[in-house]
């Protein structure tokens, strides 16, 4: 039997119930579009995630207090922060890989200055920051290793506080208060935007760690000491180079635990964009749910339609139709049914996700294989439940169907 | 009236159903020749198994025993399949009830066999269903659906549904079952006409004066023949004028 034969058939077949059909359709539909949605968002999701991670500088190791190792329990959480200054100054001495080393000391505070005041993170940080972070200026400059040995009161804003207390003038040169310690602007950085966990990077000021102890924590431990290596490749030699570095300056014995972790930008990526993707895998397979009950939707239909027309297969037969060829029919005929859903259905997915993008301010992104895949699934669907109502089909007797009423 | 080769041939066939512990003997033996270009009526009250007999002609059936051929091919223990495409080539059928496709124009219902049909007869060729559809009357109405036609009409449609692909034999069942008796005349002188140009035609019929248009008359009870005669003097139908299809 001609296969453009058979496609005809099927499309005459199902035009002759335009409303049955549309509505067996309507679970396809549904079905696809919300995979097509929940993949849109959480791809959209994993890309900004990435792109933000990406965002915090290239080839970036963090070194933290505290040991994650053991089945991330947090075992050196109870100990007090052995993180210091001369461990950070230690690493930029004794490192062969590492480009650029900074402390990071956190703190929170108001700041007073342009057109009303502001509280937001204080960082403490090594002139090399910069560079780590690849984070240019976009007025001013950053400040120098001579800023930092000098402990000189000089700041710069990061582009939230730059806005929000100098919305109309660039601050260079400004005098602002932080903590009621004057200090003058030096540079205003530009945007960076928000992390993976939604806070704004933006919403800080970096000044010397030197001053940051000398005028306003006054104390030498650190949150976190931030690096960087030449290239990527040396990454995984620096982190074992950094062990030892940092298990020499804690004075470590050798079968102790080390009392800090090492992140590098990779790990962070990974624990980051595979929670996105749990999350979006999650998603769809919900989704995927409602593509099944499409598909008993089609079944239940093809059930129906194979019963009104037995006495038509029987004329298909009389007149020379193998089994086979009734079997096709149908099957063609679900197979199209659900195609047609499925194409609808990427359709009204894509739009439901450009609407959802406006609406939310969320990263969609355009899954082209996943509209494959879902074409390809809605097929599936057809296929495997149109082949009972099919061969329910091909197997009628020709003589029992002629005579059916 | 017996021009060789037969184009059907059936040897001490027998159709068994089986139901429960009874089983019923459709057909208990019948022998049977058809030659070429013959216009045979099968007759018998209901339950006299003509209508497994016709089921058998058809291919529809298996014998429970005996040698059916159909046109110098045996038919004895052919799978669905084979069934299948003999019908194909070999036989067209016409029902009582005409059985046409629902909302499918004439032209389409008529090509429908050649959709199934295996041998390649018909590949590049020019479709021969106008011609059918021509060959009965209908020349003017290949567009219209079954809804817009007459009873008459509907049943030449199925005629030229039989004749499309050329086949050894037409098996009509009941053809004017559902017609009226002028209706029914002008059937009878569509069958008379194909069968002058040497169409093999098989009817079954219960009406008497139907039967007489055939050539020869098979008549049936508890699954034997128990007459098969010619026809003295053959009924030639003469349709009222004016005829349907000139309406």
């Amino acid at each position: 039997m001609r296969k453009r034969a058979l496609f005809a058939i099927a499309t005459r077949s199902i035009l002759r119930n335009k409303l049955r059909t549309l509505l067996t359709m309507l679970g396809i539909v549904i079905g696809v579009a919300a995979v097509i949605v929940m993949v849109a968002l959480g791809q959209g999701a994993q890309a900004s995630i990435e792109a933000q991670i990406k965002g915090l500088g290239t080839n970036m190791l963090m070194i933290m207090a505290g040991s994650t190792s053991q089945g991330g329990v947090s075992q050196g959480a109870a100990t007090f922060n052995r993180l210091t200054i001369p461990d950070a100054e230690k690493l930029a001495r004794e490192s062969t890989l590492l480009a650029a080393v900074s402390p990071v000391i956190f703190s929170r505070g108001q700041l007073i200055g342009g057109i009303g005041n502001w509280r937001t993170t204080i960082m403490g940080v090594s002139a090399s920051y910069q560079t780590i972070r690849d984070w240019p200026v976009a007025s001013g400059s950053f400040f120098t290793e001579a800023d930092q040995r000098s402990v000189r009161r000089v700041v710069v804003l990061g582009s939230t506080v730059a806005q929000a207390l100098y919305p109309d003038a660039d601050p260079v040169g400004q005098q602002i208060q932080i903590r009621d310690v004057p200090f003058t602007i030096i540079g205003v950085l530009t945007p960076k935007g928000q992390t993976a966990g939604g806070n704004d990077q933006d919403d800080t000021v970096l000044i010397p760690y030197t001053t940051a102890q000398a005028h306003l924590a006054g104390h030498s431990r650190i949150g976190q000491i931030i690096a960087s290596t030449y290239s990527p490749g040396d990454l995984p030699a620096a982190q074992e180079e950094i062990r030892a570095i940092m298990r020499e300056s804690h004075k470590l014995a050798p079968g102790d635990d080390d009392d800090f972790t090492i992140r590098n930008q990779d790990d962070i990526a990974q624990a980051a964009s595979g929670t996105a993707r749990v999350m979006s895998m999650l998603l769809a397979a919900i989704a995927s749910i409602s593509l099944v009950v499409g598909g008993i939707g089609i079944m239940n239909i093809m059930l129906v339609s194979v019963t009104e027309r037995t006495r038509e297969i029987g004329i298909r037969m009389a007149i020379g139709a193998r089994s086979g060829d009734v079997l096709a029919q149908f099957l063609v005929e679900s197979v199209v049914i659900s195609v047609a859903g499925g194409l609808i259905g990427i359709v009204l997915g894509y739009a439901a996700g450009v609407v959802l993008a406006k609406a939310t301010g969320w990263t969609v992104a355009t899954p082209l294989d996943a509209a494959l895949i879902a074409v390809l699934f809605s097929a599936a669907v057809g296929v495997f439940f149109g082949f009972y109502p099919a061969r329910k089909a091909a197997a009628l007797d020709p003589i029992q169907a002629l005579r059916y009423e | 009236m017996q021009p060789a080769p037969p184009v059907i041939r059936l040897e001490g066939v027998t159709r068994v159903y089986s139901t429960g512990e009874n089983a019923v003997h459709a057909l208990a033996g019948i022998d049977l020749v058809i030659g070429t270009g013959e216009m045979v009526a099968i007759m018998g009250a209901s339950g006299s198994g003509k209508s497994t007999l016709m089921n058998i002609l058809g291919c529809l059936d298996n014998p429970t025993a005996g040698r059916y051929e159909l046109d110098g091919v045996s038919v004895t223990g052919l799978s669905r399949n084979e069934l299948a495409d003999l019908r194909s080539r070999k036989l067209g059928f016409v029902f009582q009830g005409f059985n046409l496709l629902a909302r499918t124009s004439a032209l389409e219902n008529v090509e429908l066999p050649l959709l199934y049909d295996r041998s390649g007869r018909f590949v590049g060729k020019e479709s021969p269903a106008p011609a059918a559809l021509r060959r009965v009357g209908l020349g003017e109405r290949l567009h219209h659906v079954p809804s817009e036609l007459s009873g008459g009409q509907q049943q030449r449609v199925a005629i030229a549904r039989a004749l499309v692909t050329s086949p050894s034999l037409i098996l009509a069942d009941e053809p004017t079952g559902n017609l009226d008796s002028r209706t029914s005349i002008e059937i009878m002188a569509l069958f008379q006409e194909l069968n002058t140009q040497g169409i093999t035609i098989v009817l079954v019929t219960h009406e008497p004066d139907i039967a007489e248009h055939a050539h020869r008359i098979i008549e049936m009870r508890d699954g034997r023949i128990v007459r098969d005669a010619p026809v003295g003097a053959r009924r030639i139908a003469i349709p009222a004028a004016p005829a349907e299809n000139a309406a």
